[in-house]
């Protein structure tokens, strides 16, 4: 069994790639294809018609992750984008500019952009793609939630109204999709689609909840950003059910074995917020080298749609139920987006979390604007330290590793000591 | 007895301190920090040392801090100056539970709790505004001593309002005002508001809490005490030692150590049956 450990990072790496293959041969015979976002990606839908799915944000990161995203960000500043905008917009409109040049292969052009309201940098982003390329551009408009401080669900009058409303929308998608693939719509083949979406779901749930298991069996910022990839781009498919299915069994295994990801766990962290890809791997060492490890990360919730949610559809009723799944999904996602000390409240004993990272990031005010606020709501609520670290997504001029380095070892330092003074205590 | 040693190494000055293990100050050193850093920590310890009357012998232990603290190439242990602060702060003024610390290229917010321990903090953050490296560029713009802004500013009647935050354009905006006729403590004292509503932001946002304690290079301009006890509408602690508070908090940290391993261990004993 011990060949398992390692198996989802090697397979995740291959599936991504071969994702990016799939990707170029569709661009080199000039085949278009759909482009969505990460929160409501509807690739249920799009997968029936046999788009190749395209996540522009995924792009973005690999750029920068690549270590070349910072002439992506010139190429566009060159053209016009102000620095101060999202750095995933603008790594996106120079791929486009360069006819789809990427690190990984290259890009198909957009023959139809799907997106939701989760974001609100994801209509103005379409907006680009309909101008350069005349795209059709669908947005699903998914209301919020309703109460404060948690969903409303399935008999609750509200939840009805609104998933009328998400379900009508689906169909003027369906529509859409019919019109510009020139395919009819197969309510069958959405539902063997929404099956591997299911298994998929619930193991993303399981996969998760195993990393209570101390030491912890994954990395949440590096282990789980390859997950996250793969439940992205291989959603509804065989492959991708499979591979959360072989996942779920690596996380156990290594759980009963207590193999962990550090060899001597001292801290338990929770992240908050996007990863810092310019210095991907850098960053995560400033935490690893001091024994600190990510057990869960918001991230993993809002960028995976809410799929944390393990939604299951009800295959009797696809369309209707896609709508019920896409309504508690994105709002999962936008409330922990939104308000990560609801949600991190819910893991912080569970996980046996020491200490909270916000990290807040220049080009993205969406994610970011709150984060001093929940930091300030969850402190009130816990005795749990937290450190809030500034820096970006995809822009290496505003990530400055020393003074970054700095705060972490204070943070560290301050860890330390709570826990000499909590020994020493009566 | 053993003495316990603190070398700063910020990026302007490098401070190096010596401790007895009555806690007391017994030697200190100061020297520019410049391009050499390792040779600036040994350059400032060595001093120390020598104005002790001290020789490396004499002191067990060492810890380094400040940017440069990996560069103290002799010292046993490393420590951020977030935490030397903080725990020169409550040594030296015991109700301390907040520290702004400014020095040459940032300014730091520190919460502490009563025996010195981070709470939390918060730094300005790739921008050089609301730092001494600021007041640094007003005293070039205007031509005169660094010693001698704070006192020049104090002489302000009618301050002008320094609107910029960037370090480099508060050049420019200080030239500007001299063109109108503006007197140079005017503006001055403008500069020094300027940097105290920025470090009185950074202190807020981890929380104002009596008593707090000034330290860093900045600590000896006098009217950057004024302008900040002004903004935060209260007494700030600060000493003639402030500016080596950081390489303090360090030699305290090498003194635990000291301490800590000459109290007897608890073994346990294994019996076989």
């Amino acid at each position: 069994m011990s060949e398992i450990v390692g198996r989802a990072n090697r397979d995740g790496a291959n599936l991504v790639r071969d994702w990016y293959a799939e990707l170029t041969e569709a661009a080199n015979r000039g085949d278009s294809c759909a482009y969505v976002f990460v929160m409501g990606s509807l690739n249920e839908v799009l997968k029936t018609f046999d788009f190749p799915v395209v996540f522009p944000e995924i792009n973005s990161l690999q750029t920068a992750v690549r270590r070349v995203a910072h002439e992506y960000l010139a190429q566009a500043e060159d053209y016009g984008y102000s620095p101060d905008i999202c750095g995933y917009v603008k790594a996106d409109v120079a791929v486009q500019l360069r006819n789809g040049d990427h690190p990984m292969g290259r890009i198909p052009k957009p023959g139809i952009a799907v997106l939701t309201n989760a974001c609100n940098t994801y209509i103005k982003w379409a907006e680009i793609w309909e101008r350069l390329h005349h795209t059709p551009v669908f947005t699903l408009d998914v209301p919020g939630t309703r109460t404060g401080g948690g969903q409303t669900w399935q008999g609750n009058q509200d939840f009805e109204n609104d998933r009328r409303y998400v379900e009508g929308q689906l169909r003027e998608l369906i529509a859409l999709c019919e019109k510009v693939s020139a395919k009819k719509f197969d309510i069958d083949k959405l539902r063997t689609i929404l099956g591997h979406a299911n298994v998929m779901s619930e193991c993303w749930k399981k996969a998760l909840a195993c990393n209570r298991s101390r030491p912890s069996v994954f990395n949440a910022l590096t282990d789980g950003t390859i997950y996250l990839g793969v439940a992205n781009g291989l959603r509804g498919t065989a492959k991708g059910a499979q591979y959360f299915t072989d996942l779920v069994e690596e996380l156990a295994y290594k759980s009963s074995q207590g193999i962990g990801t550090l060899t001597d766990e001292k801290w338990r962290l929770s992240f908050v917020g996007v990863p810092c890809y310019p210095i991907f791997r850098r960053f995560n060492e400033l935490f690893t080298q001091a024994g600190g490890t990510f057990v869960n990360s918001t991230y993993l919730w809002f960028a995976s749609g809410g799929t944390n949610r393990g939604f299951q559809y009800d295959l009797s009723r696809p369309i209707e139920s896609l709508a019920e799944g896409v309504l508690i999904s994105v709002r999962d996602a936008m409330d922990s987006m939104f308000h990560p000390d609801r949600v991190l409240t819910e893991t912080v004993t569970e996980f046996q979390i020491d200490g909270v990272v916000f990290h807040p990031i220049k080009s993205c005010r969406t994610t970011s604007t709150g984060l001093a606020d929940s930091r300030r709501a969850f402190a009130k609520e816990h005795d749990i330290p937290s450190l809030f670290l500034e820096s970006d997504m995809m822009d290496r001029r505003v990530v400055a590793e020393a003074p970054m380095k700095n705060r972490v070892d204070a943070f560290f330092e301050g860890l330390v000591s709570r826990r000499r003074q909590a020994a020493i205590a009566p | 007895m053993a003495h316990a040693a603190g070398v700063d190494v910020g990026s302007t000055q490098t401070k190096a301190v010596v401790i007895d293990e009555q806690r007391r100050i017994v030697a200190r050193f100061l020297i520019d920090t410049g391009a050499n850093v390792t040779q600036a920590a040994e350059s400032a310890y060595n001093e120390a040392l020598k104005s002790g009357g001290l020789s490396e012998r004499d002191v067990e232990y060492v810890i380094g801090t400040g940017y440069g603290r990996y560069k103290v190439t002799f010292g046993d242990a490393q420590v951020t100056e977030i935490s030397c602060h903080g725990r020169g702060a409550v040594h030296m003024f015991p109700g301390t539970r907040t520290v702004v610390d400014m020095g040459g290229q940032d300014t730091k917010a520190i919460r502490v709790s009563p025996k010195g321990d981070i709470i939390d903090f918060c730094m300005n953050d790739k921008c050089a505004a609301g730092t001494g490296r600021f007041l640094g560029a007003a005293a070039v713009a205007l031509a005169i001593p660094l010693d001698s802004l704070g006192p020049t500013a104090l002489r302000s009647e009618r301050p002008v309002r320094i609107s910029t935050t960037c370090t480099v354009f508060a050049e420019s905006e200080v030239l500007s005002w001299l063109g109108k006729g503006k007197k140079i403590e005017d503006i001055l004292w403008g500069v020094h508001q300027s940097i105290a509503v920025r470090s009185a932001g950074l202190i807020r946002r981890v929380g104002i809490e009596p008593e707090l304690t000034f330290t860093g290079g900045v600590t000896r301009n006098i009217a950057m005490i004024r302008a900040l006890e002004e903004k935060v509408e209260m007494k700030v602690n600060v000493s003639e030692d402030s500016h080596y508070m950081g390489a303090l908090g360090a030699a305290l940290f090498a003194l635990d150590h000291i301490l800590a391993s000459r109290a007897p261990k608890t073994h346990t004993t294994r019996r076989t049956v």
